[in-house]
C-alpha cells in the first residue's frame, strides 16, 4: 500500500515538472505541446483504468471522449453564437450556457451514463467478441456524432467553444486522474478485477462477479474520457467528429501499450514518450514537406514509425515498459534488496 | 414481382460478398483464435495493385489475377510480421500488432501513393445492366452472386475433401493434438493466411468494382462487415460466417428499403446495435463451432 503513495507522488511530480518546465521555457509551441500531453495523459489513464485492470482491449474509449467534448460544447458555447455554430439546436437548449468547469463535470457524467447503459450487456463477453463489440461501439458512437446534426453540427466542424483549458487546469486534472486511477487499482473492485484478468475461472470461483466488476471499471473509464474530451474541446476550440475515430484510437492505444497497460506508471511513461516521438516526427514531416514544396506531400510517416515501434515493443516486451510494477513498487523493492545485501 | 426479384438479387449479391469477407476472417480466427485487424488492408492491396498495373496495358483478367496474388502475398506477410513473432504471447499483444500492421499498410498507401481516391480499371461488363423479370439489375451484382457461389463451393470442397483442408479443420479443433499427429503448424497457419488473402483479393475486386476507386481507408467497411458477420454467425464456425454474412446483408438491405432518408444516415448505428442485441441473446453466435481447444 505504501508504495502506491510513493507512485502517486512520483507521477504527480512528473506532471508538475512538465507543467512548470514548459512554462519556464516560455516558448508558445512547447506550452501547447505540454498541454496536449497532459490532456492525452488524462485519456490514456482513463483507458488504463479499464484495460489495465480488466485485461480487455477497448476501442470505444475515444468515442466517449467525443461524447464529452460535444456535451461540453453544447453546454458552453455562448448563447449569441449558438445560432451560427449549431443552427439546428433544439429550442430549449439554445439559452443554456454554463461555466466550463461545470460543463466538464457534466461531460464526464454524460459519458459515464451512456457507458453504463450500453456497456452493461457487453461486459459478459470476453476475448475476441469483447474486442469486436467495443470496435462496433466506436463505430456506433462515431455514426451518431456524424449524423445528429442538431447537437453536433453533423460532419462539419463545430466552432465557438470558449478557450478555457490552460496549462494549470490540465495539470490539475491529470494529477487528480492519476490519484483516482491508483486508488481504483488498489480498491476492492480493482483488486478483484485484476484477479479476473489473471485467471477468469479462478476469480469467478472465488465469487467475483466479473461482468459487474468490468462494468464499474468501464463506467469510470468513460467518465474520465468524457472529462478528457471536454478538456480537449476547450483547448482546441473547434473540431469535427472525425477527431474521435480510428486515428486517435490508434494513438492512445499506442501510448498505453508501449508504456505498459497494466500500470499507471506505464500509462504516464507511454504518453510522455509517444508525445515526444510524435511531435518530433511531425516536425520532420513538416520540414520534409517544406523542402520538397509541391512535389507530393509527406503524410503518414509518423504513423508508420509508430506502428513499427508498437510491433517491435510487442515482440520484445509484450507487457510494455512497465509490465506489472508501479514505479514506487520498483523503487521500494530495489532499496530493500540493497539493505539485504549490505 | 419486380420488386421482390430486385430485393432477392440485392440480398444475394451483397450477402455473397459479405459471406466471402467473413469467411476470410474466420479461417484465421478458427485456427489461431486471433482477430486479424489487417484483413481490410488486403482488400486495399488488391485495389492498389489494380491501380498500379492499370497503365501497363495488360488484359484486365491478368491484372485481376495479379491483384489477387498480391493480396495472398500480403496475407502471408501479415502472418510473418504481426502474428508469428507474438503468437505464443498474450491475445492482446496479437490484436495490437495486427492493428498496428493495418495502420502501417494504410499509412504506407497514404505516403507512397496518395490520400486521394485512385481510379481502378474495370471491364465494361461491370457497368452494364440487365433486366430480369422487370427488375433492372447491374451485371456486377450477378457476377458477385456467381463468384460467391463458386468460391463458397470451392472452399467447402477444400475444407472437406483435401488433406490441407482436413488438417486446417483439425488444427482449428485442437491445435496441440493436430500437431502431435504430424500436422505442420506453421505451414497450416501460413496456408490459412494465404486462403484468407485469396478470399480478400477476390472480394476486393468485387467490392471495388462497386465503387470504381480505391482510397487508403477502403478496407475499413469490409473489415467491419466481416467482424459483424462472424460475430453474428459464431466466431468459430465456417458455415456460421456464411450464414452471418447473408443475414447481415438481409438486415442491411431491409433497412435500406424501409428507413426514411433521415434515419438512413444512422443505418450503421442500427445495424451495430442489432448485432449487440444478437450477442446478448446468444453470446456464442448463431452457430456454435467445435469445442474450444488450446491455441499455439
Amino acid at each position: 500500500m505504501k508504495h502506491s503513495y510513493l507512485t502517486a507522488l512520483i507521477l504527480i511530480a512528473v506532471i508538475a515538472v512538465i507543467a512548470v518546465g514548459s512554462q519556464m521555457i516560455g516558448i508558445r509551441l512547447y506550452d501547447r505541446i505540454a498541454t496536449n500531453l497532459l490532456i492525452s495523459l488524462v485519456l490514456v489513464i482513463g483507458l488504463q483504468t479499464f484495460m489495465g485492470n480488466s485485461g480487455l482491449l477497448s476501442f470505444a474509449h475515444i468515442g466517449f471522449m467525443g461524447l464529452g467534448a460535444y456535451t461540453s460544447a453544447v453546454l458552453t458555447i455562448p448563447a449569441q453564437m449558438k445560432g451560427m455554430a449549431l443552427p439546428d439546436l433544439y429550442e430549449f437548449m439554445k439559452v443554456v450556457e454554463i461555466s466550463p468547469l461545470l460543463a466538464m463535470l457534466a461531460a464526464g457524467v454524460v459519458a459515464a451514463l451512456v457507458a453504463a447503459v450500453v456497456a452493461y450487456p457487453l461486459m459478459r463477453l470476453s476475448d475476441a467478441a469483447a474486442v469486436i463489440t467495443s470496435f462496433a461501439l466506436l463505430v456506433v458512437l462515431y455514426t451518431v456524432m456524424n449524423n445528429w446534426s442538431a447537437l453536433t453540427n453533423g460532419p462539419r466542424t463545430l466552432f465557438g467553444l470558449p478557450k478555457t483549458t490552460e496549462m494549470p487546469i490540465a495539470a490539475i486534472v491529470a494529477a487528480v486522474v492519476v490519484v483516482v486511477a491508483l486508488a481504483f487499482k488498489e480498491s476492492r473492485t480493482g483488486k478483484l478485477l485484476r484477479a479476473s484478468r489473471e485467471d477468469e475461472v479462478a476469480a469467478a470461483a472465488l465469487g467475483a462477479n466479473i461482468p459487474h466488476l468490468r462494468w464499474r471499471a468501464f463506467i469510470l473509464a468513460a467518465f474520465i474520457a468524457g472529462i478528457g474530451g471536454a478538456l480537449w474541446g476547450h483547448f482546441i476550440t473547434s473540431f469535427a467528429p472525425k477527431a474521435f475515430y480510428l486515428k486517435e484510437t490508434f494513438l492512445i492505444i499506442t501510448m498505453l501499450v508501449i508504456g505498459g497497460a497494466n500500470t499507471v506508471t506505464g500509462a504516464v511513461a507511454g504518453t510522455v514518450l509517444i508525445t515526444v516521438a510524435y511531435e518530433g516526427l511531425r516536425g520532420t514531416e513538416a520540414t520534409l514537406n517544406a523542402a520538397s514544396s509541391g512535389s507530393g506531400q509527406v503524410i503518414g510517416l509518423t504513423e508508420i514509425v509508430l506502428a513499427l515501434a508498437m510491433i517491435a515493443v510487442m515482440i520484445v516486451r509484450p507487457g510494455g515498459l512497465f509490465p506489472n510494477r508501479e514505479i514506487g513498487h520498483i523503487l521500494t523493492r530495489s532499496r530493500r534488496k540493497k539493505e539485504k545485501t549490505a | 414481382m419486380a420488386f421482390a426479384i430486385q430485393f432477392v438479387i440485392d440480398v444475394l449479391s451483397l450477402g455473397g460478398a459479405y459471406a466471402l469477407m467473413a469467411l476470410g476472417l474466420v479461417i484465421i480466427y478458427g485456427i489461431l483464435r486471433l482477430v486479424n485487424f489487417a484483413y481490410g488492408e488486403l482488400i486495399m492491396v488488391a485495389g492498389y495493385t489494380m491501380f498500379l498495373t492499370s497503365g501497363s496495358g495488360l488484359p484486365w483478367l491478368l491484372m485481376a489475377v495479379l491483384a489477387v496474388v498480391m493480396a495472398i502475398v500480403f496475407g502471408i506477410l501479415t502472418d510473418y510480421v504481426a502474428f508469428r513473432p507474438v503468437r505464443a504471447k498474450s491475445v492482446t499483444a496479437v490484436l495490437i500488432t495486427s492493428f498496428a500492421f493495418s495502420n502501417l499498410l494504410q499509412n504506407a498507401a497514404l505516403l507512397f501513393i496518395s490520400p486521394r481516391p485512385r481510379n481502378v480499371p474495370l471491364p465494361d461488363i461491370f457497368s452494364q445492366t440487365v433486366s430480369i423479370g422487370g427488375a433492372i439489375t447491374p451485371v456486377r451484382n450477378l457476377i458477385t452472386i456467381a463468384a460467391s457461389i463458386v468460391l463458397l463451393a470451392a472452399v467447402a470442397f477444400l475444407m472437406r475433401k483435401t488433406t490441407l483442408g482436413i488438417a486446417m479443420r483439425a488444427a482449428a479443433t485442437n491445435f496441440t493434438m493436430a500437431r502431435m499427429l504430424g500436422v505442420p503448424a506453421n505451414l497450416i497457419i501460413s496456408s490459412a493466411f494465404a486462403l484468407s488473402g485469396f478470399l480478400a483479393g477476390v472480394v476486393g475486386l468485387l467490392w471495388i468494382g462497386r465503387i470504381g476507386t480505391v482510397v487508403p481507408g477502403v478496407g475499413l467497411e469490409p473489415l467491419l462487415v466481416a467482424f459483424i458477420a462472424t460475430v453474428i454467425g459464431g466466431m468459430r464456425s465456417l458455415p456460421g460466417a456464411v450464414v452471418g454474412g447473408f443475414l447481415l446483408a438481409l438486415i442491411d438491405t431491409t433497412l435500406n428499403y424501409t428507413l426514411s432518408q433521415d434515419l438512413l444516415k444512422f443505418r450503421d448505428a442500427f445495424t451495430f446495435s442489432l448485432v449487440i442485441l444478437i450477442l446478448l441473446w446468444r453470446p456464442e453466435g448463431l452457430i456454435k463451432g467445435p469445442a474450444s481447444g488450446q491455441r499455439t
